[in-house]
């Protein structure tokens, strides 16, 4: 059972999905979704606790070695990513039922659920998988769900914001699938492991080339680097609260998985960063995403949009540590990957929390909530002052390490800029605070009460973990450090 | 007593704490909220006082918590600059919870419990500042105390607290994200260490003009001691209930600022690496700016708390000005400093509060006669201005005698005289209030209402710390000893 685990993983949510529809009532197929990540989540623990002690974990599907048969391939940055999607999910999913009973007409409700264990298992599956195709075709389980789980939405612009996002997504998608098809026709295989040790024989060759530049342009849709981020604003701020939480926790994080697995473990360190002019690329993107999100930000009116560019912004921190290039820039951009997931699930949960009671997330619709949904809203600052990153929260650890990987690289003028960046944020944040504690309700509101448990328990569960892990990272500094020098290790 | 003097350090960092969770639990009750205010006040500077003690007779306590980054975390220790900043700050804190009860409730102001809670938990980020052992953990109560201020600072709730609030809240927070921790993870990668070192922590290879690059940001990002051109949020914070001006912004957060100015420079730079930086003469000449020009805006001042503001930046601006000269008179006086103008500024910001309170006055222009009214309040004031000028016999003589002699020590002419000149200004900004108050001139109107002086606990506030100011002048000795104790920490000054 143990050795299985790592298909498990996958196969648990695929095959939950359909189960959904035999029970019929919404409320049963919630406690089902969520016990199914909950057993997802304690996998992902057992997973973890094997790389840690034994190393890599491959798994041989129907006992077919690679790579000739599909093989699933765990090391410590999967285990990291898997631990990361899975108690994300559950956490988030504990409101699910109530969020969406405002948000989703009753009929739909069993297909949401439905959707989320779909897109789920694809996440799942790209993290886990060895198989460059398995990554496509589970990109493309995880893709298609959220297409749909986004046009879910209440609001009709929902259907233009997922039909933004379809068509950007499946441009990205097939960038990735001409890059893999390349790299197929070069070296005849689709291993990762197999692939690294062939990729280097035919590196200088212009159709690897080509392959290379498809799918980073494919995996930089999908995580949404400036300037091509347009499909995730609005994609987030239609999207059903539940699912913005879920994507903003895990999808980009997924996307950037993809970019370290294919640049640091399929074409190796000195292809990614030395033969192309990658990292200079890289630094200038991340830090113009850093603040042309941050500023676009501060402007926005609907507090979804503006968590939504926040998002964006914050992939380019966890872009330029990625192109600092050494373990301690990696490190930073794993560490920011962990932290970012808490601040922003902690975020939207509480945002849906906000829907839920008030039925919109404009800035003007906060006003007075300070005093109406006082533990709401006190999460949001908490959530808020994390993305700042002030001293004791994961926001914090975060800024330090890639500061720190910044100086240690001699980049002073990118340590500065990326401290300058988090000055945007306590702009866009205040304009939240003061909204809320300010301003003195537009209507007599004397209905507005604090959002229920259901919210309340999952929401103040992240914030605390966002103080937790700010205040001890013993966890995911050495989970960060160890996948980081794992990687640095592994490639030649 | 039982309790090691271990735990009482880091009792006068829970205490206030927990007193805050108090406060919140016994906010119905306005007697109960305020004993459990009170007592905890009461207790944190028993505390100190114990642990003054324990520090005279030669103990070390040190306390290490749990780490947060690998090789960096809680921290503290007592020394004696610290000690002279914990015992000011628990002091003034007992005066000001007497003062604030009056006050708070003469003037009925609302979020009095929020109020209360907001000021447990900055006194905690004092004393955490005042005794952290490493400048990581300085900087978490840094930023502790930044934000814990802000609710106190907008506590009105108004259009104008919350334009207030938001320079000040933008100025200390971003300076001390932009500068001070780029110059905290700069130190942390360049010396390897963020301990506080006596002589410093950098070792003689260490490339000056780092050195200075680093400097300049910490004397930058250290913004709560309000050094031009980040001393906006210091007027800004006027806005503030007068207690929290008076304790806050008097007190504890500039004093938290400049502390930790001479902390670094002490500590961290060490006095001989900091004679040696290029970037030393500048920032003493900007901090000689900021002391004249914040002394000329402070005159045309019309409103007293804004006028009282400024006079703070400029006396702020004499202390980084102390650490800077990288002499031990500098130090000592900078130090002492510390204690004088606390005494003195929060007299003055006390007598400010208790006119708003009885009269209902903010403008010097309209404080004419006030003295036949609040004879008491004024006398007071006139006491705390000689204090901020420096002329016996208050207290504030000796830390400028000090400062002065720095000058003169390492031959800064022009900085001496910058201090000369802007004492004189402080005389034509401060003492024309009590003595128009008393004198008003003839063919003014007076109200001859008799006196109506603000409530007995203001007073008697008011009353402490005019005599402190008073009794530093003739019994300076301690708060000597403290501030020269600093230089005699083996290793601090290389004979």
């Amino acid at each position: 059972m143990l050795a299985h685990l790592p298909v498990l993983q996958v196969l648990l949510p695929l095959m939950a999905a359909p189960l959904c529809l035999f029970l019929r009532r919404p409320y049963l197929v919630w406690i089902f979704t969520l016990i199914v990540s909950g057993l997802a989540f304690l996998i992902s623990i057992s997973l973890l606790q094997q790389v840690m002690v034994s190393g890599t974990i491959v798994y041989e599907m129907g006992g077919w070695p690679g790579p000739w048969g599909i093989e699933y391939r765990i090391d410590k940055l999967s285990a990291f990513l898997l631990l990361i999607i899975t108690a994300m999910s559950t956490v988030i999913l504990l409101a699910a039922h109530t969020s969406i009973q405002k948000e989703i007409p009753k009929s739909r409700q069993i297909y949401f659920y439905i959707l989320y264990l779909f897109s789920f298992t694809g996440m799942l599956g790209i993290v886990s998988t060895g198989d460059v195709f398995n990554v496509f075709v589970f990109l493309e389980i995880s893709s298609l769900s959220a297409y749909a789980l986004i046009a879910m939405g209440k609001d009709r612009r929902a259907l233009w914001a997922a039909y933004q996002y379809l068509i950007m997504g499946t441009i990205g998608a097939t960038f990735i699938l001409i890059g893999i098809g390349l790299m197929y026709q070069m070296t005849g295989t689709l291993n990762m492991d197999d692939l690294a040790r062939r990729l280097p024989e035919v590196a200088q060759t212009r159709t690897v080339f080509a392959a290379f530049a498809f799918f980073i342009v494919g995996v930089c849709l999908k995580l949404a680097l400036f300037p091509l981020h347009l499909w995730l604003p609005n994609a987030y701020a239609y999207a059903p609260s539940i699912v913005t939480a879920f994507l903003a926790a895990t999808a980009t994080k997924v996307a950037i998985y993809l970019l370290i697995r294919f640049t640091f473990s399929v074409f190796g360190l000195s292809f990614s960063f030395t033969t192309l002019p990658l990292q200079t690329l890289f630094v200038v993107l991340g830090l113009i995403g850093i603040f042309v999100a941050s500023t676009a930000a501060i402007y926005q009116k609907n507090v979804k949009h503006l968590f939504a560019y926040s998002s964006i912004a914050q992939v380019g921190y966890m872009i330029v540590g990625y192109s600092i290039g050494t373990t301690m820039g990696l490190m930073a951009t794993l560490l920011h990957l962990f932290n970012h997931a808490l601040m922003k699930s902690a975020l939207f949960l509480a945002l849906g929390a906000v829907m839920y009671r008030i039925g919109s997330v404009q800035l003007s619709s906060f006003h007075g909530l300070g005093r109406q949904m006082p533990f709401t809203m006190a999460a949001i600052v908490a959530g808020g002052l994390s993305l700042i990153g002030v001293p004791l929260t994961v926001g914090f650890v975060s800024k330090w390490y890639l500061v720190l990987a910044a100086i240690e690289n001699g980049w002073w003028p990118v340590a500065v800029l990326v401290l300058l960046g988090s000055l945007l944020a306590i702009i866009y944040v205040w304009r939240i605070v003061e909204a809320a504690y300010f301003k003195e309700p537009a209507v007599a509101t004397d209905r507005v009460r604090e959002a229920p448990m259901a919210f309340l328990i999952p929401v103040w569960l992240l914030v605390a973990a966002n103080i937790y892990f700010g205040v001890d990272t013993r966890f995911s500094v050495e989970m960060a450090q160890a996948a980081a020098q794992s990687l640095f290790g592994v490639s030649p | 007593m039982s309790i090691s003097l271990e735990v009482m350090l880091q009792l006068c960092i829970i205490l206030p704490l927990l007193a805050a969770v108090g406060i919140a639990v016994t906010g119905r009750n306005p007697n109960l909220r305020e004993g459990v205010t009170l007592s905890t006040s009461l207790v944190v500077f028993y505390l100190v006082i114990e642990l003054y003690l324990g520090l005279k007779a030669g103990e070390i306590i040190t306390v290490q918590w749990w780490e947060i980054i690998p090789g960096l975390g809680f921290s503290f220790t007592i020394e004696p600059l610290g000690m002279i900043f914990a015992l000011i700050a628990s002091f003034l804190w007992l005066i000001t919870t007497v003062y604030s009860i009056g006050y708070m409730r003469a003037h009925n102001e609302k979020n009095q419990t929020r109020f209360y809670i907001c000021f447990a938990i900055a006194i905690s980020g004092v004393m955490g500042i005042a005794f952290s052992g490493n400048l990581f953990t300085l900087f978490i109560f840094y930023e502790a105390l930044t934000l814990s201020t802000y609710p106190l600072v907008t506590h009105a709730g108004t259009e104008k607290a919350k334009k207030g609030g938001r320079v000040y809240l933008g100025i200390l927070l971003s300076t001390s994200i932009a500068f001070f921790l780029l110059a905290i993870i700069a130190t942390w990668f360049v010396a390897g260490t963020l301990e506080f070192t006596p002589g410093g922590v950098f070792d003689a290879s260490v490339n000056t003009t780092v050195a200075a690059v680093i400097l300049v940001l910490f004397i930058f990002g250290i913004s709560k001691s309000a050094i031009m051109p980040f001393h906006r949020w210091l007027p800004a914070a006027m806005v503030a209930p007068t207690p929290v001006s008076a304790l806050l912004h008097a007190v504890a957060v500039v004093k938290a600022g400049v502390f930790t100015v001479l902390k670094v420079c002490v500590f961290i730079f060490g006095i001989d690496l900091l004679q040696e930086l290029p970037s030393t003469q500048f920032l003493l000449y900007l901090a000689g700016a900021t002391v004249l020009l914040a002394s000329l805006i402070a005159m045309r001042q019309d409103n007293l708390k804004a006028r009282l503001a400024y006079s703070t930046v400029s006396q702020l601006g004499y202390i980084t000005i102390g650490a800077l000269l990288a002499a031990s008179a500098g130090i000592i006086g900078g130090s002492m400093h510390i204690a004088m103008h606390a005494f003195g500024k929060i007299t003055l910001f006390f007598c400010a509060g208790a006119i708003l309170v009885a009269t209902h006055k903010s403008n010097i222009s309209d404080m004419r006669g006030i003295g036949r009214q609040m004879p008491i309040t004024m006398a007071a004031f006139f006491i705390a201005s000689l204090s901020i000028i420096g002329v016996p016999p208050t207290g504030g003589t000796w830390s400028k005698w000090f400062l002065l002699m720095g000058t003169l020590e390492t031959a800064q002419w022009g900085l001496m005289v910058v201090l000369m000149v802007s004492s004189l200004l402080s005389i034509a900004y401060l003492l024309p209030i009590p003595y128009r108050a008393f004198f008003p001139g003839k063919g003014q109107a007076v109200d001859q209402g008799g006196i109506k002086e603000a409530p007995t606990a203001s007073l008697i506030a008011i009353c402490i710390t005019a005599a402190g100011c008073l009794i530093l002048f003739v019994y300076p000795q301690p708060l000597y000893e403290l501030a020269a104790a600093i230089l005699e920490i083996p290793g601090t000054v290389h004979e």
